[in-house]
């Protein structure tokens, strides 16, 4: 039997399977292989850079006053800028206004999307919308505020505000909205559905009771980061929501321009008096960390949330 | 139980009338809701269009190949500021694709420790979370000063050229390409990734069962497969780049005076809206509008495109 | 490199398995694996599923590289060279050892790039389009796909896709090929197909199948080893080892064990 082997094949020699380093394929694969690393690290060394740039010079001016007082108008100070009290009062303002528009929108029209919406040419035209929106760069919605509201004063009279600036981020929050809350409500299982509305509970007891609750941590994931990237904002501000050197005291303020952080560097960065440029650096290293603490938050909740519950189907 | 007992049982077996407005109420709603996203797309055209009405009416077409843009006069075009547009956003593009895709593929092969590959994943996306603005504040302040020297002995090389043939002296074309390549490398980057990820590691394997090594399999198997979301992040992204403003406007000159030298200071239409637009009248506002509408055409016909190319990935896979 | 060939039941083994366990994140799936496949023949791996089949076969070839946190111990030698020693270049061992797998895997290229891209990658010198005509008639796939070269390859049906992956790998005339349930996607009619091919092709080639169809092991192998799974003493999951290794006949006829006795009567949960 043994023989029988050696006759169909003959002796076989060992065969010679060592790695060659100077094989062309080899060499290329190397070569490739550290150009991909080179690139990876090309990628991240902007924000390696910009955060500590950031740190470096906003961290060394933080102090009480920085938060409690107001900015200086350029020019009048050679050495104190002043605060950007009012700017990060103004950003919460604004981007709360935001919100309180784009949520119910943005959730509501998410979840025609998810649960009631059967695939028609019109839920699908409003995907394809949201998709199309959310394309539309800022500035233009920063535009289409100033044409609709800021000069036709069409809210009791007054042109820029609080108000027509938390329009202009609604609207770079709202596709956002909708596909984080259509694509969580897809994620929950068409079992649990199918079980409430066996049991009799209509539609809306569903959504409200199974539906929405169980996608509520890729919905509020989702929600949170665009409230993050809004806060961050200044295309839609700019001549929208304006700028003041003042604080926003009453309800009125809604009504009159308002500081925001993102409005404040933007000045300031542009201003040729040194103070004014420090202080931009300080209100960005602000702004920076809210939003990386909200975005770091949000990512460590929602694994969190995803393991307790063992979804492990989200990004 | 006879089904008179249960009737009296479940007393709420007949729905009621206002359980079912609820029901119907709450359906309305979002639909509402929903139409909502269809009502904005469509004011924002017409907003934006009848404001550049009186401008389309006086320069017509020649809007789009004139560079004067001057008040006094009240004459304006808007070719430096498309040009600007263009070439930005397409510069960027060339710089910002095999950095994204070559770091989505460090990120989606096994070269490193997972949890390493997950980190960089992770300040991918943080980047992509830096304000604009805080990006146009270091590039005035920080990475232009820096990059200077490298733009001027390019020119003093380069300068027969006619794109590198002014000296460079502070904000202008350059820099601004650099940094919308620096904003735009996120979304390229996290696109190819999620596209990459998507590949059945069923191919990868039959690619390395008849011998194939790591780089071949990725260029002959894994990338065309992954080829349309990654065509398609790249659209999304050069949209992105068109109408990417504030850190281009801190940085780029904001200068209307026509160069083909990416040294030279220059607009993109963003820019020159951002600047202008907030202290402008009569005209100047129309033909402001005029270019908002270059530029949302611009944008919704890349971002349409993009979506095209998308949905037929889903379709092959 | 002096390699001492093994001297046991099998006279110069193709493939030889030594003391070989292998584990998942520091979880042994299978362990102490001892077997030896001979040159030119087809050996079967059968038994329950989950006992570690898939995972020896693809230690052969050392697919498992691909896995983060598979693990393997003892000796795997190919023709006397450890294919685990630190200077053996994995590619160098899957050209020479070729693999199809359970579900069929064809590249979404034209069903004759899926055959001339390993032969290229290989540095096929020879004439393509007769290569690729050759291994689709010894996949016995040629009469079905003549017409259809420049078609993707993943129009075909799972049957023809299967034979289109065994044609691809016969394009790098491998020495060893590797199938993993080949048939277990596919109807009844591309199985009898499937198992001609493999007639043909172990008069060229060492074949080692899994499968868990026990009349295919009878009818298409001429060793068969038989896998079985325990429980893990304190672990949770399955931990698997060779029951019975030795000539189709004598498993089939005068198993030594009960475990396999019972497995091939069908008396096995
Ligand atoms: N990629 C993997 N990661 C972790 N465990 C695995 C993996 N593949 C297989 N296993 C485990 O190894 C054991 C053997 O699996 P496998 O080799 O696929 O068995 P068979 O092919 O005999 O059905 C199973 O318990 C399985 O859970
Ligand atoms: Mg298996």
């Amino acid at each position: 039997m043994d023989n029988k082997y050696k006759q169909i094949i003959g002796d076989v020699p060992t065969p010679d399977l060592t790695y060659k380093p100077s094989l062309a394929r080899n060499i290329s694969d190397r070569f490739l292989t550290l150009t991909s690393l080179v690139f990876a690290l090309i990628a991240i060394l902007p924000l390696i850079l910009i955060l500590s740039y950031v740190l470096v010079k906003g961290i060394s001016q933080l102090n009480l006053d920085l938060f409690l007082s107001l900015p200086e108008p350029p020019g009048d100070d050679m050495d104190n800028a002043g605060g950007i009290g009012n700017a990060i009062q103004g950003t919460l303002i604004v981007t709360t206004i935001a919100s309180l528009i784009a949520i119910p929108i943005g959730v509501g029209g998410g979840i025609f999307l998810a649960e009631y919406s059967k695939g028609d040419s019109f839920s699908q035209f409003i995907r394809f919308g949201t998709n199309v929106l959310s394309g539309v760069p800022s500035i233009i919605t920063g535009v289409f505020i100033y044409g609709v509201i800021v000069s036709t004063k069409i809210i009791f009279g007054s042109n820029f505000s609080a108000i027509a600036g938390g329009m202009a981020l609604s609207i770079l929050m709202l596709p956002t909205i909708i596909k984080t809350t259509d694509e969580g409500l897809k994620l929950v299982s068409d079992d649990l559905r199918t079980g409430a509305l066996g049991v009799g509970a209509s539609k809306f007891v569903t959504i409200t009771r199974i539906t929405l609750p169980n996608a509520f941590t890729p919905i509020a994931t989702g929600v949170v980061l665009a409230i993050a990237r809004a806060a961050g904002e200044t295309a839609p501000l700019i001549f929208t929501a304006l700028f003041s050197f003042y604080w926003s005291s009453s309800i009125d303020s809604a009504l009159n321009p308002i500081a925001s952080l993102s409005v404040l560097i933007y000045n300031f960065a542009l201003e040729p008096y040194e103070a004014q440029n420090q202080l931009a650096w300080a209100a960005s290293f602000v702004l920076v960390a809210m939003i990386l603490f909200i975005n770091l938050l949000t990512r460590i909740l929602g694994n969190l949330a995803d393991s307790k519950t063992g979804q492990s189907n989200r990004k | 139980m006879n089904r008179r007992e249960s009737e009296i049982r479940y007393k709420l077996r007949k729905r009621t009338a206002s359980e079912r407005t609820l029901d119907n109420g709450f359906k309305n709603f979002s639909l509402g809701m929903a139409s909502i996203v269809a009502i904005l797309l469509f004011s924002i055209l017409i907003v934006i269009f009848r404001g550049s009405i009186e401008s389309i009416a006086k320069y017509g077409l020649s809007f789009l190949i004139t560079s004067d843009w001057n008040p006094v006069d009240d004459a304006y075009g808007a070719f430096t500021a498309i040009y600007g547009t263009l070439i930005t956003s397409i510069v960027a593009l060339l710089i910002a694709v095999p950095l994204g895709v070559g770091t989505a593929i460090f990120i989606t092969e096994n070269i490193i420790p997972k949890n390493i590959r997950s980190i960089l994943s992770v300040m991918v996306e943080l980047l992509a979370a830096i304000p604009s603005v805080v990006l146009g504040l270091w590039a005035i302040f920080i990475m232009e000063p820096f990059l200077r020297p490298f733009l001027i002995s390019i020119n003093s090389f380069l300068g027969w050229l006619p794109i590198f043939n002014t000296t460079p002296v502070g904000p202008g074309v350059a820099p601004a390409i650099i940094i919308l390549a620096i904003m735009i490398l996120p979304i390229i980057t996290s696109i190819s990734r999620d596209s990459l990820n998507q590949v059945p590691n069923k191919l990868r394997e039959g690619a390395y069962a008849i011998g194939a090594s790591r780089w071949p399999t990725i260029f002959n198997i894994i990338l065309p497969a992954a080829i349309s979301g990654i065509a398609g992040g790249v659209l999304l992204a050069l949209g992105r780049a068109m109408g990417e403003t504030m850190a281009v406007t801190m940085i780029i000159g904001n200068s209307n005076n026509f160069s083909w030298s990416i040294f030279a200071p220059g607009n993109t239409i963003a820019a020159m809206l951002a600047n202008q637009f907030g202290e402008a009248d009569g005209n100047q506002v129309s033909s402001l509008m005029y270019a908002a509408l270059i530029l949302m055409i611009l944008t919704l016909v890349v971002n349409v495109f993009a979506q095209l190319i998308v949905k037929r990935l889903r379709l092959k896979y | 490199m002096n390699h001492t060939k093994n001297n046991s039941i099998i006279n110069s083994p193709c493939i030889s398995l030594e003391n070989v366990t292998i584990s998942y994140k520091n979880s042994p799936a299978v362990r102490n694996i001892y077997c030896e496949m001979p040159r030119g023949k087809v050996t079967a791996f059968i038994g329950p599923s989950g006992c570690g089949k898939s995972t020896v076969l693809r230690s052969i070839n050392r697919m498992n590289d691909l896995i983060d946190g598979c693990s393997l111990t003892g000796r795997v030698l190919f023709e006397g060279v450890d294919l685990y020693a630190p200077e053996v270049d994995p590619v160098e061992v899957r050209r020479r050892i070729g693999m199809v797998f359970q579900q069929p895997n064809p590249f979404p290229k034209s069903v004759y790039e899926n055959i001339a891209f390993g032969a290229r990658i290989n540095g096929y010198t020879g004439d393509m389009d007769e290569l690729v005509e050759m291994s689709l008639k010894k996949a016995a796939l040629w009469d079905e796909c003549k017409d259809k070269l420049k078609e993707s390859g993943c129009s075909l049906s799972g049957g023809q896709q299967q034979r289109l992956c065994i044609a691809r790998t016969i394009a790098i005339e491998p020495e060893v090929i590797l199938m993993d349930e080949p048939c277990s996607a596919l109807d009844p009619i591309s199985t009898l197909k499937i198992e001609e091919t493999m007639h043909d092709l172990k008069k060229s080639y060492t074949i080692i199948i899994v499968t868990h169809n026990m009349q295919q092991a009878v009818r298409v192998s001429d060793m068969t080893a038989f896998y079985n799974a325990e429980k893990q003493s304190g672990g949770s999951g399955k931990l698997g080892y060779l029951v019975e290794y030795n000539e189709t006949s004598k498993i089939f006829n005068s198993p030594s064990q009960k475990a396999t006795q019972d497995y091939i009567s069908g008396r096995f949960g």
